[in-house]
């Protein structure tokens, strides 16, 4: 019975996803223009003083982008749920909290991890990525990083009450958490106290651990970028499932 | 083992239910039992208690104190067995409007552990029971009001449950289709023996469905009875009377014997006589003689309506005025939803 509620929402999530083509393009629009903006114009640049090709170096920032974004715009689902009622339908079912929150978790991180392909896949188009054993490297934190932030999406949805914090959400803890991390500069050479505070965000483990599956260079320990991100993750799920399991209806 | 003939004979067994919101009590120390099979009316205004009552139910808010057991199961301590064995439709809509009609039915299905041939087949059989065989694979958001609310209701019958909650079941409907989801309600009931439990403020609505009515206002059970049994609790007739020196009638009315009694609200008197018959006239020289002007005057058998403005001084609209205020408080206190 309760893994049954936890299936049948990760397909309900899978249904709707695969069902919403202008949300699957629109969420990929962003990151490549920051790809392409970025990627093209400070690319140039770099490239002028001295053969550092700034696209490759930014390619895993950009596919760890379109997985944050859509990981945590799929734990806010949570909040439309309540606020359109559905969520209602499924507290009421024979299944636990824990199973609810397990599938609309999977549910997330499966169409997470699938955006962060086809960003992948256009990345590999561009031919700044090459493929190899690593990609499986890339790809398990990846699934690490969507698990972790659909769970931080849910524990927020979890707290909040309509739609109208959203927003601050987006800008006040989404775009530092991708600013801040190693996505978009070699984090080795900065001053200390951005330093601190980009090594306290748990997306730059996941941002150095994808690019050293995907250039096999990274400026942290893959194995620290792990543990660290794996720490993280279990955390948001265990954060995650308790908030989910205390909300009011 | 007494337990287990009450078990058997009722649906459901209130005994000493109380919900507090802080420092609003918003049922207060009810108990009552629906019995098996029948319709069971939740008649009052809004803001009365019918929704929290109904939530605690269907295991969704834990009681202050008391307790209920609804088919045999205890709301508290046995919440997977309450949830199995009942369908509930809310008030608002708890449907997935970007799934198909058939992919909302099908997901309830799996959540209540339906086989995957009974649910092929009791979907395409109580979707035809609810008039939607036909759109059953449009998305959900292209559906009216109406046909949300009679596929909510065909899905609360998927996993066969033994008791069908309705909250507000016609609310914002139009009358066409308010009609139509009677006559499924009364058919539902009449050919399975399901207990059906609604609530409504509506009076027709209670009145035309229920074999029982609870009539709640504040979070107290004022009345309970069949509607027939209600409305002659009163007895009598009701003389209503149109006037704009209500105040000074009513005062003059209540002197006499065959006034049983009279309620002023705005400009209307609802005066409970033995037999209206007999005093309509002294009701209408009463008046004359001091120069007080009669509108319009009507005489009719109680209704629903004079049977709650007798328990409460009020109609239910008054009354739907007055408990907005602390409506809103327990919408802030519960985190609006």
């Amino acid at each position: 019975m309760k893994s049954s509620g936890t299936y049948t929402l990760w397909l309900r999530s899978i249904k709707r996803y695969s069902r919403s083509k202008s949300r699957i393009i629109g969420s990929l629009a962003q990151p490549l223009f920051f790809f392409l903006a970025l990627g093209f114009g400070l690319g140039s640049a770099f490239s002028a003083q001295g053969g550092f090709d700034y696209l490759a170096f930014i390619a895993p920032g950009i596919i760890a982008m379109s997985v944050l974004f859509t990981s945590v715009f799929s734990g806010i689902q949570v909040l439309w749920d309540k606020q359109f009622g559905f969520l209602k339908e499924t507290l009421i079912a024979p299944v636990s909290r824990y199973s609810i929150m397990l599938g609309q978790t999977l549910g997330g991180a499966t169409t997470a991890l699938i955006q962060g392909l086809f960003m992948m896949i256009i990345i590999f188009i561009f031919g700044k990525l090459t493929l190899g054993f690593g990609i499986l490297i890339a790809l398990g934190f990846m699934i690490l990083i969507s698990l972790a932030f659909t769970s931080l999406g849910i524990a927020i949805s979890s707290r909040m009450e309509d739609m109208q914090g959203f927003q601050l959400i987006m800008n006040f803890l989404i775009m530092p958490v991708f600013f801040l991390s190693g996505a978009l500069f070699p984090i080795t050479s900065l001053p200390s106290w951005l330093k601190t505070v980009v090594y306290i965000n748990p997306l730059t483990y996941g941002v150095e651990g994808m690019r050293y599956g995907l250039t096999g260079v990274s400026s942290i320990n893959p194995l620290v970028s792990l543990a660290v991100l794996g720490g993280f993750c279990l955390a948001m799920i265990f954060l995650g499932g308790y908030l989910f399991k205390r909300m009011k209806v | 083992m007494i337990y287990h003939i009450v078990i058997y004979m009722d649906a459901i067994k209130i005994n000493k239910l109380t919900m507090k919101f802080g420092d609003l009590i918003a049922v207060n120390n009810i108990s009552f039992n629906v019995k098996q099979g029948e319709i069971f009316g939740f008649l009052g205004p809004n803001g009365a208690g019918k929704t929290t009552t109904l939530s605690i139910l269907s295991t969704l808010l834990k009681p202050t104190s008391g307790e209920a057991l609804v088919n045999g199961f205890n709301v508290n301590k046995q919440m997977d067995d309450v949830r199995s064995s009942i369908g509930m439709v809310f008030q608002d809509m708890t449907l997935d409007d970007e799934l198909t009609a058939y992919e909302n039915m099908d997901m309830h299905g799996r959540f209540y552990g339906v086989a995957k041939e009974d649910r092929k087949t009791r979907i395409a059989k109580l979707l035809k029971l609810v008039d939607l065989d036909q759109r059953k694979d449009s998305l959900v958001k292209t559906f009216s009001g109406g046909m949300k609310r009679r596929l909510e209701i065909a899905r609360g019958l998927l996993h066969e449950p033994k008791i069908l909650f309705l909250d507000e079941p016609t609310l914002g409907l139009d009358p066409q289709t308010r009609n139509k989801l009677w006559e499924y309600i009364e058919k539902l009931n009449k050919d399975t023996g399901l207990t059906i439990i609604l609530t409504t403020h509506y009076m027709e609505e209670a009145d035309k469905l229920s074999d029982r009515i609870a009539i709640i206002d504040k979070g107290t059970i004022i009345a309970l009875d069949t509607p027939d049994n209600l409305k002659k609790s009163l007895g009598g007739d009701i003389i209503t009377v149109e006037t704009v020196h209500g105040e000074k009638f009513e005062k003059l009315l209540k002197k006499y014997s065959w006034c049983k009694s009279v309620k002023l609200h705005d400009n209307s008197l609802a005066i409970h006589v033995k037999d209206a018959s007999k005093s309509v006239g002294e009701v209408i020289k009463l008046a004359d003689k001091n120069n007080i002007v009669i509108d319009s005057a009507n005489i009719h058998k109680p209704s629903l309506e004079d049977v709650f403005l007798h328990f409460t001084g009020k109609t239910i609209r008054e009354q739907e005025a007055d408990s907005k205020d602390i409506m809103r408080s327990r919408l802030k206190m519960r985190g609006r939803r």
